[in-house]
């Protein structure tokens, strides 16, 4: 899969190891996103749905990292995210993103709702090596 | 055989001008730390780590992990824990140990080979000593960190009393799980002290709900109306609003009020207390 960074917009790396990591994540995005005046509401939904994978990352996936930075194009500006584990990865990916489906004890919504939240989404799973779900959300 | 002349060397270079080692080693900390520490303190400390060193070594202890160490280590923990609670920084912490490196410098001077081997080993175990002290030191400051979070986690969940029977928490920043349950719990044990029937949830100061954050909240409302409790949500900001429909959060059965004035009202209303305007008061 190739990353969403054009060359010189190197992202930053964050671990994520512990609930407070997933915290962390949110106040990056947050900053990013500001950074690249994206509107409130696009504010929110970016937010919402790095909250989101960076929990998964944690909770299903046994930790791992986000990259996270800005990206652009040649129209538009972005905030782009890459969340990568190396834990059980996804057996059958349809029905992880079915809305209401878990295999814990969550509302199933992360990963179906995410999707929704953001422009572009791409899940890369294997199982037994790990999973990687790069999200954008480009600036109106 | 060579273990025990080891020994003899290292012990040799700390013990020869004992008194004046130990002493200059002192000298040369409180120096480094200032006032900050009291000098009888530090007097005390430093003599009675220099003498588990110098009993260590005659036993053979070759590293920080050698069993014989087991006295410097404790002493050591005791140093770096003392040192991170009273605010000082990881290098200050160190230097107590480093420091007795310098001293020991002058000793090279008679250039002898055994000298410089025995002080470099030292050295080596002098460096592991250091390490341990800043291992030490940050598991404190860890440990510190997360005892003053718990108590923020504790400071920043008021529930507030608005009226007989009406209850409120006002939810201000980036909610985590545990955040979330600790006011959660608090939320539930309020109905029960205060007997109320109604209780506000205020999110008008949070950036974000994620779904953990609505399942906390959607446990904590069925649980209060097992309580015979009625929640009611205030506050949902446009862009949170947007977010929780996109992201498929179902919050049917549960009543959300755009303002917190507005919950109340209801929630008066729902308690049969009337408000009634007064004719004569200019609004
Ligand atoms: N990184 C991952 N590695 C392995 N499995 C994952 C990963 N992310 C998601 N899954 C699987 O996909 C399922 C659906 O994820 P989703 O985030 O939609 O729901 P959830 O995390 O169970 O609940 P919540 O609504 O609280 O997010 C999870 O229950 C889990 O089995
Ligand atoms: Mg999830």
């Amino acid at each position: 899969m190739t990353a969403p960074w054009a060359a010189g917009d190197d992202p930053q790396v964050y671990s994520v190891a512990r609930s407070a990591d997933v915290v962390q994540i949110r106040q990056v995005i947050r900053a990013l996103a500001q950074q690249c005046r994206l509107s409130l509401v696009d504010q929110t939904k970016m937010i919402t749905a790095a909250s989101e994978l960076a929990r998964n990352t944690l909770t299903y996936g046994g930790g791992g990292t986000v990259s996270a930075g800005v990206v652009s194009d040649a129209s538009k500006r972005g905030v782009a995210a890459v969340f990568e584990d190396s834990g059980p990865g996804i057996a059958d990916v349809d029905q992880a993103m079915t809305d209401g489906w878990t295999s814990g004890g969550g509302l199933g919504l992360g990963l179906s709702g995410a999707r929704r939240l953001v422009d572009d989404f791409r899940l890369h799973t294997v199982p037994g090596e790990g999973t990687t779900v790069t999200i954008i959300k480009w600036a109106r | 055989m060579a273990k025990q002349d080891n020994a003899v060397d290292l012990v040799g270079l700390l013990a020869a001008e004992k008194q004046d080692l130990a002493a200059s080693w002192v000298r040369e900390v409180q120096e480094s730390l200032g006032r900050r520490v009291g000098a009888a303190e530090l007097d005390r400390e430093l003599r009675e780590l220099y003498e588990a060193l110098v009993e260590a070594l005659r036993q053979g202890a070759q590293d920080v992990h050698a069993e014989q160490m087991s006295e410097v280590r404790a002493l050591l923990t005791e140093l770096s824990r003392n040192r991170a609670r009273q605010g000082f920084s990881p290098s200050e912490t160190a230097i107590s140990v480093f420091a007795l490196k310098t001293v020991l410098e002058p000793a090279l001077r008679d250039g002898s080979a055994d000298t410089v081997r025995a002080y470099l080993q030292l050295g080596r175990i002098l460096d592991g000593l250091g390490l341990f002290t800043i291992e030490t030191y940050t598991q404190t400051r860890d440990e510190l960190i997360t005892a003053q979070a718990e108590q923020l986690l504790e400071l920043s969940t008021p529930v507030v009393r608005l009226w007989d029977g009406v209850i409120a928490v006002p939810l201000v920043g980036t909610l985590d799980s545990a955040r979330t349950q600790v006011v959660m719990e608090k939320l539930l044990q309020a109905l029960v002290d205060t007997g109320s029937e109604q209780a506000i949830i205020d999110i008008t100061g949070v950036p974000a709900v994620d779904t953990q954050v609505a399942q906390h909240l959607l446990k904590t409302i069925v649980a209060a109306r097992l309580m015979g409790a009625e929640c009611t949500v205030s506050g949902i900001s446009p862009q949170i609003a947007q977010t929780i429909v996109a992201l498929g959060i179902e919050f049917d059965g549960i009543v959300t009020k755009a303002s917190l004035a507005d919950a109340l009202k209801l929630a008066l209303r729902r308690s049969g207390v009337d408000m009634v305007a007064h004719a004569g008061v200019q609004r």
